[in-house]
């Protein structure tokens, strides 16, 4: 059986830099993985290439066992593959319902859209407190909330969260990533970059660490949460 | 008598004209940042389009039948155009530096008023438009209507309401804010952002149609570099009222419409003031209230300041 996702050997350059040099990874339904490593190793970049918004220089990516190279962003996510993007990006003059709606676009079944909006609501009850007020005015952690409501809106196969929890506050933080969880045990595939690599690993299937480009281990999130290495670079321990 | 009312109807007129021009302006540069210097070329061609709409229709043909045809065939001169520049001059610039595309809209511009100039029959000196005849409206003693100014204050006004509708309820209208406010973020909403920006040339080229229309209507004649002055004072419109946005645009026209009108008719009369009066210095002091606007709301009117990102 074959992966939803399957990345081989993917390279991405900007101009002559090559910013991912050749990685390797899949994503099966129903897993969460995760993409570590540090500010500068390629993990943005890399879900900015599945999504579509950046162009592979090499290298095959197959979803749902159609491949994507060339596919322009806005025909992927049609296949069912939904990006939250780093630093969240809602749409600030809108409101947070017209947020909502904008993530199911493509969809035609209003009554289907309206079920689903309720359901964002349900996950992050402040959304419907707030729903006719400017995304703008919202609080990082809250805005947080509308992009991950926003990206599962269009029924996504797979969720790609691009650093959930950057720049929030602890117990923001904390909420997001139980969230993931949630997520998780409702069957979400998630493809989840994140720096907070201790969350990220207790929560994800399979890990891997990326480094200037390229994929330097792999392994369960159990494995890597333990693996000294990993400890000492990523957990902060000596 | 009191000249009042009817300056400000004059000024109300010049204004709605100036405002649909300046949505053309206003709904580009609100998508992709992109000053459309050509922009007053479009509105030319949309004359000239009308125009031939025109000349085609059989002769004595009234102009209630007329009128709406000639800005269908306007419409259809003015956005084939400019869905062509942005296909062929301004997409393949998209992400490069800003200059690129300004520099290609200053050319464009001057191409698009030497080809009207060498390939349109007679254009090298003005063409006659047909002019609106019969009885203007005499509203009171001291207000009369003219019958093309009548025509744009009751146009301008739908053209703008159902712009707002369109922008606000639809679902090409919130692609077109989504892609406006983060146009990578739209993409990952599914939606086709070059198929939104091609979709605000043409909405900006066919209301500068109906602006031709209305020029042509009330000057009696139209030439092949008229773009260029009403385009510069719709866009000076655009920036009074905030770039970037619709009602914006017509308020900044309204404004700049007024004040070109009321300084025509009174400056003058304030002592000292005799020589820097009347039509010729109109221009003058329409930039000056720009100037002093910008001053004191650099975003204009309605502008939003921009604020950092997150």
């Amino acid at each position: 059986m074959t992966a939803l996702l399957e990345v081989e050997d993917l390279r991405v350059a900007y101009g002559k830099i090559e910013a991912v040099k050749g990685i390797s990874f899949s994503v099966e339904a129903g897993q969460v993985v995760t993409l570590i490593g540090t500010n500068g190793a390629g993990k943005t970049t890399t879900l900015r290439t599945l999504s579509g918004l950046l162009r592979p220089s090499g290298g095959r990516i197959s979803f749902d066992g159609k491949p994507l190279a060339g596919y322009p962003a806005h025909k992927i996510v049609a296949l069912g593959l939904a990006h939250s993007p780093e630093g969240r990006h809602i749409f600030p003059r809108l409101s947070i319902v017209e947020n909502l709606r904008l993530g199911a676009f493509l969809r035609t079944d209003k009554a289907g859209i309206e079920q689903d909006i309720e359901r964002a609501y349900d996950l992050f009850p402040i959304l419907r407190e707030r729903s006719k007020q400017a995304a703008g005015t919202l609080s990082g952690g809250e805005q947080q909330m509308l992009a991950m409501g926003r990206a599962l809106m269009c029924q996504p196969k797979l969720l790609m969260l691009d650093e959930p929890s950057m720049g929030l506050s602890p117990i923001m933080m904390q909420k997001i990533m139980s969230t993931i969880t949630e997520l998780k045990s409702r069957g979400t595939t998630i493809l989840l970059v994140e720096q907070n690599a201790q969350a990220a690993l207790s929560l994800a299937d399979q890990g891997h660490v990326m480094e200037v480009g390229r994929i330097v281990l792999s392994g369960t999130g159990e494995h890597l949460l333990h693996d000294e290495s990993v400890r000492k670079a990523y957990l902060g321990e000596d | 008598m009191n000249e009042l009312p009817q300056q400000l109807a004059n000024g109300l007129a010049l204004g709605a004209l100036y405002g649909l021009i300046a949505i053309g302006y206003t709904m580009v540069y609100g998508i992709v940042q992109l000053i459309n210097f050509a922009h007053g070329e479009i509105f030319m061609i949309g004359g000239f389009g009308a125009l031939t709409t025109y000349i085609g229709l059989p002769s004595g043909i009234s102009l209630f039948v007329a009128i709406p045809l000639m800005i269908i065939g306007g419409a259809i001169a003015s956005v084939g155009v400019a869905v062509l520049a942005e296909r062929f001059a301004y997409r393949p610039l998209r992400g490069a530096p800003r200059l690129a595309p300004l520099i290609t809209a200053i050319g464009l511009s001057i191409v698009l008023q030497q080809l009207v100039w060498g390939w349109y029959p007679d254009a090298k000196k003005a063409r006659s438009f047909p002019e609106f005849t019969g009885e203007s409206f005499k509203i009171l003693d001291n207000l009369i209507i003219q019958r093309a100014d009548a025509f744009v204050l009751v146009l301008a006004p739908l053209c703008m309401l159902a712009l707002g509708l369109f922008v606000s309820k639809s679902r090409n209208g919130r692609a077109m804010q989504a892609t406006a406010q983060d146009p990578d973020t739209a993409k990952l909403m599914g939606i086709n952002t070059d198929r939104i920006i091609v979709m605000a040339f043409a909405i900006g080229a066919a209301f500068a149609a109906i602006a031709a229309v209305v020029y042509g209507l009330d000057k009696g004649q139209i030439q092949f570099e008229m773009g260029f002055i009403l385009g510069l004072k719709a866009f000076t419109a655009a920036v009074l009222g905030g770039i970037g946005n619709i009602y914006g645009a017509m308020v900044g026209g309204v404004v700049l419409g007024l004040a070109e009108a009321l300084s025509i008719a009174y400056i003058e009369e304030i002592p000292g003031m005799q020589q820097l009066g009347g039509g010729a210095w109109a221009n003058v002091w329409a930039f000056v209230l720009l100037i002093v606007v910008l001053l004191v709301r650099p975003q204009g009117l309605l502008g939003e300041r921009v604020a950092d990102r997150a």
